[in-house]
C-alpha cells in the first residue's frame, strides 16, 4: 500500500510537470504579444510585461494587407461549404458501405481506404494543372471542391459508427417501404449526431489550419486566408514578435473554442479511427 | 442482410442501386482527385515541361537526373534523418503519456485535454512561435539555457548541425497529444481480466508493461510509426515558415523540395518524378510495414 501511495505522487508530479511543459509555450507566446517592443528584446528578459500592450492586437488586426477579420471570413468560405458537403457526402457514402448490399461493395471500399495512405504531395502538381487549366487558379474552388464529396477518413469514419447501430433501426421502415434515402436521413442521421460532431470538427479544422493548399492556390492579397495573412506578418514586419504573437494568439481563439466545444468528440473520432482492422 | 432475399429480387435490385447511387459522387472525386492524379503524375514525369512552352518527351531522363541531384538525395537523406530522430522521440513520449494517463488519476481527463491542446493549434501558429522560441540573440530557450548550464547560445534554426532537431523536438511537443489519445484508447481496450489473471499470479509492474501492455498496444505502435513516417514525406509548412530548407540543406524535405521545384521554378516534369519516387517509396514501406504487423499481431482478437 505504501509503495503505491508514493507511486501515486510520482504519477502526479509527472502529469504536473507535463502540463507546464505543454503550457510554457503557449504562455510566452501571450506574454510576448503583449509586450512593447523595447521589453521584447531586453536582457534579461521579464517574463511579465512590465505594460500590457494591448494595442499590440489592434495593430496586429488592422496593420496586414488586408484586416483579420477579413482573412476570417475568406477561411471560413473555404472552411464551411468543405465541412458541410463533406458531411452530407460522407455519411451517405458511409452508410451504403455499412447497411446496402451491391456489388464490388468491399473493393470500392479498398479503394477509399489506400488512398488514405498516399501523400497530398503525390496528387500535388496534377491536381493544380487540372484547376489551372479549368481556369480555377486564385479561386477557393481547389480548396473546397476536393473534398466537399466526402474523403476517405469521413467515410470511414461514418461507415464504423453506423454498423454498431442495430439493424432493427431500419428494418421496419423498409419492409414498409421506405427508400434508403429517408433511412439515412430520417432515421440514421439524427442518431448520427455524434459521429456529425467529430466529423465537423476534425474537416473544419484541417481546412482552417492547412497551409500549403492556399499558398499553392491563392494570389492575390484579398483572397488570403488566416494561415497565410499571419505567415505575410512575417515579411511584412519581420522582427515584430509582438504583432506576430498578437496575431497567432488571434488565429488561435477560433480552434481553441471549437476545441474546448467539442472535444470529446475529437477523441472519440481518434480511439475510432485508430483502433481500426 | 439476410431480409432482402425474403423479400425478393426486386428490392435487392433497389438496394443495389442505391448503394451505387450513394457512393458515385465520392467515388468520382476519389478518382479525379486522387488515383487520377497519380497516374498523371507518373506520365508528366516522362516530360520537361515549365509551362510556358509546349512538354518535351524526355522518357526517364529526369529520374535519372533525379540521382545525381544532390539537393534530392539531401532531401531525402534529411528524409531518413527525421524518421530516425523523431519517430521513436515520438511514439516513446506518447506512449509513456498514455501510461501516466492510463492510472486512475484525479482530473485525468482535464490534463488529456490540456496535452492535446497543441494539436488543435495550426502549424502556422506554432510554426511562427518556435522561430521566436528558438531565436538564437532574443530567444527564451537560450537565455535559460545559458543561465542554467552557462553554455554559448546555440543556433537552433541556423545551425546545420541543429536545425532538424530542433524541429523535430517542436513537432514532439505539438503531435504528442494526438499519438498519446490513439496509445490512451489501445491501453483502455486491454481486457481487466487479463490483469487480474496476471497479478494473481504476482507479476510485477515491469512484466506487466513490457508482457502485456505493450505487445496489445503493438498494433496502434506500428500505425503511429506508419503514419509518422508518411508524414515524414509531407513536411512542408514547419520548414517552409522556420528555415526555407536552411542553414545549406540541411532542412530541405522531399515535400519541400517538391514544392520549390515546382512553384518556384515551374519544373513540373521534375517535380512529378520526385513525387513518384516518393509514393513508390510510401508503398513500399506500407507493404513491409503490413508484412510485420500480419506476423507480429495475432493475438489481437
Amino acid at each position: 500500500m505504501v509503495k503505491s501511495k508514493t507511486s501515486k505522487v510520482l504519477s502526479y508530479i509527472l502529469v504536473i510537470l507535463v502540463a507546464v511543459i505543454v503550457i510554457l509555450p503557449f504562455l510566452w507566446m501571450i506574454v510576448s504579444a503583449f509586450k512593447s517592443q523595447r521589453e521584447l528584446f531586453a536582457y534579461p528578459p521579464t517574463f511579465f510585461p512590465t505594460e500590457w500592450k494591448v494595442e499590440n492586437f489592434i495593430e496586429a488586426a488592422s496593420r496586414g494587407s488586408i484586416s483579420f477579420v477579413q482573412m476570417f471570413f475568406n477561411s471560413m468560405k473555404i472552411a464551411v461549404p468543405a465541412t458541410v458537403f463533406n458531411i452530407l457526402f460522407s455519411t451517405m457514402a458511409g452508410y451504403a458501405f455499412a447497411r446496402l448490399q451491391f456489388r464490388w461493395r468491399e473493393s470500392v471500399f479498398m479503394l477509399f481506404i489506400a488512398s488514405m495512405m498516399v501523400p497530398g504531395a503525390v496528387t500535388l502538381i496534377p491536381r493544380f494543372l487540372m484547376f489551372r487549366d479549368l481556369g480555377f487558379y486564385d479561386t477557393y474552388v481547389p480548396l473546397v471542391v476536393p473534398v466537399m464529396f466526402g474523403t476517405a477518413f469521413s467515410i470511414f469514419l461514418a461507415r464504423q459508427f453506423f454498423m454498431t447501430l442495430p439493424k432493427e433501426m431500419e428494418e421496419a421502415a423498409i419492409v414498409d417501404g421506405c427508400s434508403h434515402f429517408r433511412v439515412w436521413w430520417q432515421i440514421f442521421m439524427p442518431l448520427a449526431k455524434p459521429i456529425i460532431a467529430t466529423l465537423a470538427v476534425f474537416q473544419f479544422q484541417s481546412a482552417y489550419n492547412d497551409f500549403m493548399g492556399p499558398v499553392i492556390y491563392l494570389a492575390s492579397d484579398s483572397k488570403f486566408t488566416v494561415q497565410m495573412g499571419l505567415n505575410s506578418f512575417r515579411n511584412s514586419f519581420s522582427a515584430r514578435y509582438d504583432l506576430i504573437m498578437a496575431g497567432s494568439i488571434l488565429a488561435l481563439i477560433p480552434v481553441v473554442i471549437l476545441f474546448v466545444c467539442c472535444q470529446k468528440y475529437i477523441i472519440r473520432g481518434i480511439a475510432m479511427g485508430a483502433v481500426k482492422g | 442482410m439476410k431480409q432482402s432475399s425474403r423479400t425478393g429480387m426486386t428490392l435487392k435490385q433497389r438496394e443495389a442501386a442505391t448503394g451505387w447511387i450513394f457512393v458515385a459522387l465520392p467515388l468520382v472525386s476519389l478518382i479525379v482527385f486522387m488515383y487520377y492524379p497519380i497516374v498523371r503524375s507518373f506520365m508528366i514525369s516522362g516530360y520537361e515541361w515549365n509551362l510556358l512552352t509546349e512538354p518535351k518527351f524526355i522518357g526517364l531522363q529526369n529520374y535519372k537526373t533525379l540521382f545525381q541531384d544532390e539537393v534530392f538525395l539531401t532531401s531525402l537523406w534529411n528524409t531518413f534523418r527525421w524518421v530516425i530522430i523523431y519517430v521513436p522521440m515520438s511514439v516513446i513520449t506518447s506512449f509513456l503519456l498514455a501510461l501516466l494517463l492510463d492510472q486512475k488519476l484525479k482530473g485525468a481527463g482535464f490534463f488529456r485535454t490540456l496535452y492535446y491542446l497543441p494539436v488543435v493549434a495550426p502549424i502556422v501558429v506554432v510554426a511562427l512561435l518556435f522561430v521566436w522560441i528558438y531565436n538564437t540573440d532574443y530567444g527564451i530557450l537560450n537565455f535559460i539555457l545559458t543561465k542554467v548550464f552557462h553554455i554559448d547560445p546555440i543556433g537552433w534554426l541556423t545551425d546545420s548541425r541543429y536545425s532538424l532537431f530542433a524541429i523535430a523536438v517542436m513537432s514532439v511537443w505539438k503531435w504528442a497529444g494526438y499519438n498519446m489519445l490513439i496509445f490512451l484508447a489501445a491501453l483502455q481496450g486491454i481486457d481487466e481480466s487479463i490483469y487480474e489473471a496476471a497479478e494473481l499470479d504476482g507479476i510485477t509492474p515491469m512484466t506487466k508493461l513490457f508482457k502485456i501492455k505493450v505487445p496489445l498496444v503493438m498494433p496502434s505502435i506500428y500505425f503511429v510509426m506508419l503514419t509518422s513516417v508518411i508524414d515524414a514525406f509531407q513536411m512542408f509548412t514547419e520548414i517552409f515558415i522556420m528555415t526555407k530548407g536552411g542553414p545549406g540543406y540541411s532542412t530541405y524535405t522531399v515535400s519541400y523540395y517538391l514544392w520549390s521545384n515546382a512553384f518556384e521554378y515551374s519544373k513540373m516534369g521534375y517535380a512529378c518524378a520526385m513525387s513518384a519516387v516518393m509514393f513508390v517509396i510510401i508503398l513500399a514501406v506500407t507493404l513491409v510495414q503490413n508484412k510485420v504487423m500480419d506476423r507480429k499481431v495475432q493475438y489481437d482478437s
